[in-house]
């Protein structure tokens, strides 16, 4: 049984095409890596298949629903309840303490402050930084800061974790660690993940890989089809 | 050890005497060591005596820097054989990796040396996420880590290098049919 299925998804930024018919299934807690190299689509991709993006044609299916075809209301609703994310940096607000970030998306959920701040505390202390819970983004370093990111995308137990580039901003070692949390507490979980990347060793923490080429799904795994043709 | 299949592969664009086997043999893999002429004749004669290559050409009787040699059906096997043969991913086999690769693009059947590549590339993709999987282990010792570590940035170099291989595979295989 996958939980997330796409059928034929076409995605174009004007005359531009980013997908042109992309059919893939996950099948759940997989961690699938999605590579491939930079302008493949990845990232139009996970904005489709996380209803932020709208795909031109084609079917996004999550549990048996179609998502493409919602309102915003509807997939903005979805992406608070079922979906996080995480991107290569930028993401926590810089005015609030790392404990606040984690907090916020149970405010905005309507989870009350006390227990909001409990949960995130526990968060922050599963990823190894506890101890940066007052701490604002500025005092932190970029791997810490992408914990702390890491524990506010998984704080509302999200099914499908999308994440994008997430160590393409840190050095190796620092992205290792972040890495190595994000699958361990995805396996705690059970929690679904896509991991765009073009870098064979952050695929290498995935159960397999779906690589892109040129908006393609590529069965060979490096667009060997247009290399020779 | 991949010196006869590259001398096969050589061979697999016509018949050639034994001097220009070297010559290209040093020109195809400039950084393996440059071939002695006795290993050649050695290895030829070797080929010759399995019978995966035969004498051709009016020389035959001239001495071995006169007689040229061409590929029989069972070596054309031989080669195709060897080139279907993922390599064990492991580090240190670049050097066999590499003349596997020459060999393909030599080897007039482009979906061979397609065939080839892919499969290669899924063994070392497969070998690099065990070692990912073996570091990430709670019960991973330091040692292990390292261990891991060094593989995975052995397959992570020869995965590029294998993409942006095939990123010219069509030009040099253009260049090597002319
Ligand atoms: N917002 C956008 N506006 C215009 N073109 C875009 C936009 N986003 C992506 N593209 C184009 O779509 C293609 C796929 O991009 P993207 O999904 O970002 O690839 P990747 O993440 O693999 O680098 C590229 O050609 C890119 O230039
Ligand atoms: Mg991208």
């Amino acid at each position: 049984m996958s939980i997330l299925h796409a059928r034929g998804v076409v995605r174009a930024f004007g005359h531009t095409p980013a997908l042109r018919g992309v059919t893939l299934a996950i099948a759940e807690g997989e961690i699938v890596a999605v590579t491939g190299p930079s302008g493949c689509g990845k990232s139009t991709l996970l904005h489709c298949l996380a209803g932020i993006l709208r795909p031109d044609a084609g079917e996004v299916i999550y549990r048996d629903h179609r998502i493409d075809t919602l309102s915003e209301g509807g997939r903005s609703r979805l992406r608070r309840t079922e979906f996080g994310v995480l991107f290569q940096f930028g993401q926590l607000v810089s005015e609030l303490t790392a404990a606040e970030n984690v907090a916020l998306p149970l405010l905005l959920a309507g989870t009350g402050r006390r227990a909001a701040r409990t949960a995130a505390l526990s968060w922050l202390d599963r990823l190894g930084v506890a101890d940066l819970a007052d701490q604002r983004p500025g005092e932190m370093s970029g791997g810490q800061q992408q914990r702390c990111a890491l524990a506010r995308a998984l704080v509302t137990e999200p099914r499908v974790l999308f994440c994008d580039e997430p160590t393409g901003a840190l050095d190796s070692l620092t992205g290792e660690q972040v890495l190595s949390h994000l699958v361990r507490v995805a396996r705690q979980q059970g929690t679904t993940v896509l991991l765009a990347t073009h870098d064979a060793r952050v695929a290498g923490y995935a159960d397999r890989e779906i690589a892109l080429r040129d908006g393609q799904v590529d069965p060979s795994g490096f667009g060997v089809e247009a290399a020779i043709r | 050890m991949s010196t006869p299949y590259v001398l096969m592969g050589l061979l697999a664009g016509g018949p050639k005497h034994g001097y220009d086997l070297k010559r290209a043999h040093d020109a195809r893999l400039p950084r393996a060591k440059p071939l002695a002429f006795g290993q050649v004749y050695a290895t030829l004669g070797r080929l010759a005596r399995d019978g995966l290559v035969t004498p051709a050409g009016q020389d035959q009787d001239a001495g071995p820097e006169r007689t040229s040699y061409t590929l029989t059906d069972t070596g054309h096997a031989a080669l195709t054989t060897w080139l279907a043969t993922v390599e064990p991913p492991l580090p240190h086999l670049t050097s066999v990796l590499l003349a596997k690769v020459v060999v393909a693009l030599l080897v007039t059947d482009i979906s061979q040396a397609r065939g080839y590549l892919v499969a290669q590339r899924a063994a070392h993709t497969t070998r690099l996420r065990e070692l990912t999987a073996l570091k990430t282990d709670p019960d991973a010792t330091l040692s292990d880590v390292i261990a891991a570590d060094y593989g995975i940035a052995h397959l992570d170099a020869d995965l590029r290098w294998l993409q942006t291989t095939l990123a010219r595979v069509a030009d040099l295989h253009k260049e090597i049919a002319r």
